[in-house]
C-alpha cells in the first residue's frame, strides 16, 4: 500500500507564530493518498486547508511529524530541498497567477524551464502541444490580459501539467470562475491527470465539482475528519 | 571550460524574463531610461566642466616651449604668479647645460571690446619675439605682427561679441581698441580659449608689455622658461640650477610646473569639491529613480514571482531577473544620455568658450559609475524579493 502512496502524512502537527503568539493551526493530521488519486479536501475558510496544501507543496517548511511525498521526507527538509521538491509538483491556483509580461505560450516554457535539461526548442513543442490539450491552441501568443478567465484558468492548468509532475495541487482551481468554464476547466484536470496518471490532491469550497473526487476529505478546525452528512454543509 | 560554456548555453536559452517585462510596461521603462539619462547628463556635465576648468586655467603652462621653468616662490598659480627678478636668468644662464632663459611677462588687463565698448578683464602675455614661448604655430607665424607698438594678438575663442571685429582682422583690416590709457591695434587672431579668471587673452612682444603695464618694470618678470642644451637631463639641470639659484625662486621641469598648476586647482579652488558633489548628486538622482522603478517592478510582480517559487524556481533565479533589468536598463539609459551630453558640450562650449571635449575614457567612467548606479538600485530592491514567498502569498 505505502509504495503506492503517492503522499502520505503520518501525525502532522502545525503552528502559526512563535511565543505567545503561537497558535496551533493542523492537529494530527494522517492521510494517505494513492498515486493516481483524485481527493478533494473541503471544508470551511480558516480550516487549514490551504495551510496542509502548502506543506504537502513543500511551500513552507513541515515542522513536526512525517510528511513523504513520492517517497521523500520532506519534514525538516531544507530550503534547497524543498525547492527540488518543489519541481515534482504542479501547482493550480485560485488567482491564476500568470506573469503578465509573457504569452500564454511562455508562461507554459517556465514550467519546463525550470528543470534546466530542455532545449528551447523542445520546450516550445512541449508547450504548444499542451496548449493544445487544454483547447487553447488559436491563443498562444496572447497576453493573460487578452485571454477570459477560463482560458487563463487553463493556461495555468497547462502550465501545471505541462512537465508531467507526479503531484497536481489545486487550490479553489475554480472559485474565480463561472459555473461553465469551473466545469471545463476540472474536466480538462481530470482527463489530463488519468492519462498522465498523476494525484490531485484538490482543495475546494465549489460543491458543482465534487463529483470528479474518487474521495473527499473534510477538514474543520485544523483536524481531518469524515465528510458531514449533506444536510449538515 | 565545459561548465562555462553550458552556463553561456543556459543563458541563451533562458526566457528573457527582465527584458520581456520591460517591455510590457512601456511608461515604466520609459520613466527608468529618462531618469538613467537624467543623471548620466547631469554626471557628464559636471565631469566636463570640471576637465573643462582644470584645461583652461593650464593651457598656456601646458603649451610651453621650455625645458624647464623658473618662477617665483612666492607663486600661486599661473593668475597669481607674483614676479621675481630678471637677474635670475642671468644667473642661470651660467648653468651648464642650459642654452636660453627668457624672460615671460603676464598680467590682467581691462580692455575695452571694440564692438560692444564695454571693458573686460584679458590675459595679457608679453614675450621675446625672438624666442617663442608657446608651442603653438598659429601664435608663432604671426610674431611679426607685433613688432610695432601697442600692437596684440587676440585669441578669437575670447567669451563675449567678437564675431565683427574678428570678420574685420581676418578680412586684413586692423581694429583699434583701449587698453588703460592706450590705443592698441589687433593685427592678428590666434585660438586657445578663454579661463575662468579671464575672458581670454592677448599675446603681443615683452616690449610691448612694459608700454601697457607702465607700473611694470622690465626687471620684474613672471616666468623664466629655459631651454637646455642637447644631451642634457632636465632633472639634472634642475637641481643645479636650484642649487645655483637663490630661494626666491623656484625651478621645476614643464611637467612638474603643469603638475603645480593642476594642484593649485585641484587644492585651493572649490572646482573639484564642487563637481565631485554635482557628479554625486546625479548618481544618487540616478539610483533613486531607478530604485524606485525597480521596487515597483518587484512590487507589481509579487503573485508571479512567488508562482514561480512555488513552480520550483530558486531566490538567486529572481535576484537574476532584476539585475538583467538593472543591467538592461543602464546600457538603455546611458546611450541618450552620452548623445544628449554630447550635444550639450557643443553648446556649452560654443556658449562659453571652455575647452568641453568627450574623452573616451570619461565616457567609460560614467557607463561604468551607471552600471553601479543601476547595481545598487537593483540591489536595493532585491530587498522586496523576500516578500515573494509562496507560502505567504496563498
Amino acid at each position: 500500500m505505502s509504495k503506492e502512496a503517492a503522499i502520505v502524512v503520518h501525525q502532522l502537527d502545525h503552528y502559526f507564530g512563535s511565543g505567545q503568539l503561537r497558535k496551533q493551526a493542523l492537529f494530527n493530521i494522517n492521510l494517505e493518498i494513492r498515486a493516481g488519486e483524485i481527493v478533494i479536501m473541503t471544508g470551511p475558510s480558516g480550516s487549514g486547508k490551504t495551510t496542509l496544501l502548502t506543506l504537502i507543496g513543500g511551500l513552507r517548511s513541515a515542522q513536526s511529524g512525517s510528511l513523504k511525498v513520492v517517497g521523500h521526507e520532506i519534514c525538516g527538509a531544507s530550503e534547497n530541498q524543498l525547492v527540488r521538491a518543489r519541481r515534482h509538483n504542479g501547482y493550480i491556483f485560485q488567482a491564476h497567477n500568470l506573469h503578465g509580461s509573457l504569452t500564454a505560450l511562455e508562461n507554459v516554457q517556465m514550467s519546463l524551464e525550470v528543470h534546466g535539461h530542455l532545449s528551447k526548442q523542445q520546450r516550445y513543442y512541449r508547450a504548444s502541444e499542451m496548449l493544445a490539450e487544454v483547447g487553447l491552441e488559436e491563443r498562444t501568443n496572447y497576453y493573460p490580459a487578452d485571454l477570459s478567465g477560463g482560458q487563463k484558468q487553463r493556461v495555468a492548468i497547462a502550465r501545471a501539467l505541462v512537465s508531467h509532475p507526479k503531484i497536481v495541487l489545486a487550490d479553489e482551481p475554480t472559485a474565480a470562475l463561472d459555473k461553465k468554464s469551473g466545469r471545463d476547466v476540472v474536466d480538462i484536470m481530470q482527463n489530463l491527470a488519468k492519462e498522465q496518471g498523476c494525484t490531485i490532491l484538490l482543495v475546494t469550497h465549489d460543491n458543482r465539482i465534487l463529483d470528479i473526487a474518487d474521495r473527499i476529505v473534510y477538514m474543520e478546525d485544523g483536524r481531518l475528519s469524515k465528510p458531514p452528512a449533506p444536510e449538515a454543509d | 571550460m565545459l561548465g562555462f560554456i553550458k552556463t553561456l548555453k543556459t543563458l541563451q536559452d533562458r526566457t528573457p524574463l527582465g527584458l520581456l517585462q520591460l517591455k510590457h510596461d512601456r511608461l515604466r521603462l520609459l520613466t527608468a531610461i529618462a531618469g538613467i539619462t537624467f543623471a548620466d547628463i547631469l554626471i557628464f556635465m559636471q565631469l566636463g566642466f570640471a576637465d573643462a576648468l582644470y584645461k583652461s586655467n593650464t593651457q598656456y603652462p601646458r603649451a610651453l616651449q621650455s625645458d624647464l621653468v623658473i618662477l617665483s616662490t612666492q607663486a600661486k598659480n599661473f593668475g597669481q604668479l607674483r614676479t621675481f627678478a630678471r637677474r635670475r636668468l642671468y644667473q642661470a644662464q651660467d648653468v651648464p647645460g642650459v642654452l636660453s632663459a627668457d624672460a615671460l611677462y603676464l598680467g590682467s588687463v581691462q580692455w575695452r571690446n571694440p564692438q560692444t565698448r564695454q571693458q573686460t578683464s584679458m590675459l595679457l602675455v608679453g614675450q621675446n619675439l625672438a624666442q617663442p614661448a608657446f608651442e603653438l604655430p598659429e601664435i608663432n607665424q604671426q610674431l611679426n605682427a607685433v613688432q610695432l607698438p601697442d600692437t596684440v594678438l587676440f585669441d578669437r575663442a575670447s567669451r563675449g561679441d567678437y564675431g565683427e571685429m574678428i570678420v574685420q582682422v581676418e578680412q586684413g583690416k586692423p581694429v583699434t581698441t583701449e587698453i588703460g590709457l592706450r590705443t592698441v591695434t589687433v593685427t592678428g587672431l590666434f585660438e586657445v580659449g578663454a579661463s575662468f579668471s579671464d575672458d581670454g587673452a592677448l599675446i603681443t612682444s615683452d616690449q610691448n608689455f612694459l608700454r601697457l603695464f607702465p607700473r611694470r618694470e622690465a626687471g620684474a618678470v613672471s616666468l623664466g622658461l629655459i631651454r637646455l642644451e642637447p644631451g642634457y637631463d632636465p632633472k639634472q639641470v634642475r637641481a643645479s640650477l636650484a642649487a645655483r639659484l637663490p630661494d626666491d625662486v623656484q625651478v621645476l621641469t614643464h611637467q612638474g610646473y603643469i603638475d603645480f598648476e593642476l594642484n593649485d586647482i585641484q587644492s585651493e579652488s572649490p572646482i573639484g569639491f564642487v563637481f565631485g558633489l554635482g557628479s554625486a548628486m546625479g548618481f544618487i538622482v540616478g539610483v533613486v529613480i531607478v530604485y524606485q522603478v525597480l521596487s515597483t517592478d518587484v512590487n507589481s510582480h509579487l503573485a508571479e514571482y512567488a508562482t514561480f517559487r512555488a513552480m520550483g524556481y530558486r531566490n538567486t533565479y529572481l535576484l537574476g531577473v532584476v539585475f538583467e533589468e538593472a543591467l538592461i536598463l543602464s546600457v538603455l539609459g546611458f546611450i541618450p544620455g552620452l548623445i544628449i551630453a554630447l550635444g550639450a558640450y557643443q553648446i556649452t562650449a560654443a556658449a562659453t568658450a571652455l575647452p568641453l571635449a568627450m574623452p573616451a575614457s570619461r565616457a567609460a567612467t560614467v557607463l561604468l559609475l551607471t552600471f553601479a548606479m543601476c547595481g545598487a538600485s537593483g540591489a536595493v530592491a532585491t530587498r522586496r524579493l523576500q516578500a515573494a514567498d509562496p507560502a505567504d502569498i496563498f
